[in-house]
């Protein structure tokens, strides 16, 4: 049985298409299409019902000692109100899950992937073990958002009387956003300036007409899961179940720069022979040479041989070129060097290119 | 699914094909009900110009930021042109999808082809029993 988010009824009244995501039913694309979407959230903002991501509070005595085991980044680095990307990983170094991690008055947020959720908690209650803290899912009780977009603190400054310029990227407030207790975090997955939006559930569909009138002359759209997609695929952020997965461990994935070798954690003893051995295959960002679009799972081949399979690959709306994100040997990871796709059999020429493509413009 | 816009100067497949008989070759693209479902067309995969194609068979590839969709030519015969303004402007198919053309064929079996396919009125009918 799909779920829905609070927000079902109002997606398919704007013409949402609704497809299968994680096990909810969420919009594709709006009728403004997937390309017109993500050109929005480049060049002025666009919103997303992201409430299908998890929502795991944890609190006590013992939280900040149990949440530094659970997860690859320094937490003792981050002050109130601090947030910050991390990945959780079994004994092995392969990956549980990426997550978000807010730091708030009293406890920490942790944000997961949607197809994820239920694997997630399981797996950090067996790892409570011995501390002192508790975990509870806030899912149901906080909507998520994203407003994301160069002009999305024009937009939500309308709402607040939170100087929002003060909010540094990476950093949340809680706050009062239209009449609404609203945790705001400077942060997204679109490569672009912005905030994920906390808000009471049963204000939600509130919230959303309120953000839509309130960006209206800004330029603010409504956006799908395509155009989601596109904007993380330039920025080159992974994406669970295509470029993280349970037999990828971070340092393949290049996510090295998250996890603090300074401190214990799940993994890390795996993870410190890889990370001297050199992982063997490495995530790259491919360029066609020859016109052909590269998707999920078609394989990368030198001389006819399969060296490695494409993640997630499609043509960039703001790049205007066919990309790929793609798992090669290490030996075949240098910036120009020369592969195939093989699209439909046929070998296209690509190359290695550099990541990401778009380089993220945050504040 | 949002209303589509039927030609009545063409015929269609059920693949969501459609062909215009223009002098002595057929003119083949896809439909407005198949540029919606395929959503914003990135890149169209041509035959070339000599190709044989054969009625009910891939003849291009449509690519959509969705998928990859074979496009099945309606008419058995010879490519004769193919429409290489798709190439840099793919996303004619989902603006203006009867104009937009993939590729002109001299059919080598035209009437019973043609028979083969449907009338804007049994299409239109096709569709809205898919919905």
């Amino acid at each position: 049985m799909l779920q829905r988010t609070p927000l079902y009824e109002i997606h398919v009244a704007m013409g949402g298409r609704m497809v299968e995501f994680a096990g909810y039913e969420l919009p594709v694309q709006y009728p403004t299409g997937p390309t017109a979407e993500h050109h929005a959230v480049r060049t002025a903002a666009g919103l997303f019902d992201i409430d299908h991501m998890g929502q795991f509070e944890l609190a006590g005595p013992d939280v900040d000692a149990c949440l530094q085991q659970l997860q690859v980044w320094d937490i003792r680095q981050m002050q109130l109100g601090d947030a910050h990307y991390s990945v959780l990983c079994y004994d092995d170094g392969t990956v549980v899950d990426d997550i978000f991690l807010y730091k708030l008055s009293g406890r920490w947020l942790v944000i997961v992937n949607a197809s994820n959720r239920a694997k997630d908690w399981e797996w950090i209650e067996h790892h409570l073990g011995g501390y002192d803290v508790a975990l509870i899912d806030r899912s149901d009780e906080l909507a998520m958002l994203a407003l994301q977009g160069p002009k999305a603190e024009q937009i939500l400054q309308k709402l607040t009387s939170y100087p929002l310029h003060t909010v540094a990227t990476r950093t949340a407030i809680e706050t009062e956003i239209g009449g609404m207790t609203v945790i705001a975090g400077r942060t997204g997955y679109t490569g672009e300036d912005g905030f994920e939006l906390y808000v009471p559930t049963e204000g939600v569909i509130d919230f959303w007409n309120l953000l839509l009138a309130t960006g209206k002359e800004e330029g603010l759209l409504a956006c799908g899961l395509a155009a989601r997609d596109s904007l993380r695929f330039e920025a080159c952020m992974p994406l669970y179940g295509h470029e993280l997965s349970p037999t990828i461990n971070p340092l393949e994935a290049r996510l090295g720069w998250t996890i603090s070798w300074n401190k214990a954690f799940i993994g890390r003893e795996t993870l410190l022979k890889v990370k001297l051995e050199k992982p063997m295959r490495v995530l790259v960002g491919l360029e066609m040479v020859e016109k052909a679009v590269p998707r999920e799972h078609y394989d990368v081949a030198i001389d006819g041989k399969v060296i490695g399979h494409v993640t997630s690959g499609m043509k960039s709306p703001t790049l205007d070129k066919f990309l790929a994100m793609a798992y090669v040997p290490a030996e075949y990871s240098a910036p120009g060097t020369r592969l195939d796709v093989v699209v439909r059999g046929q070998p296209k020429q690509a190359v290695v290119v550099k990541r990401p493509f778009y380089k993220p413009k945050y504040k | 699914m949002a209303s589509y816009k039927l030609d009545q100067s063409v015929k269609y497949a059920k693949s969501h094909e459609w062909a215009r008989v223009e002098d002595d070759v057929v003119v083949v693209g896809v439909s407005d009900y198949a540029q919606d479902a395929l959503s914003d067309v990135v890149y169209v995969d041509l035959p070339e110009v000599g190709d044989t194609v054969t009625a009910g068979k891939q003849a291009a590839t449509v690519e959509s930021v969705k998928a990859a969709e074979d496009v099945l030519s309606p008419v058995s015969g010879e490519v004769v042109e193919v429409n290489s303004a798709l190439e840099d402007t793919p996303e004619i198919v989902n603006e203006r999808p009867y104009d937009a053309w993939f590729f002109k064929v001299k059919p080598s079996n035209l009437e019973a082809d043609l028979a083969a396919l449907m009338t804007p009125a049994e299409y239109d009918k096709f569709v809205e029993e898919l919905e």
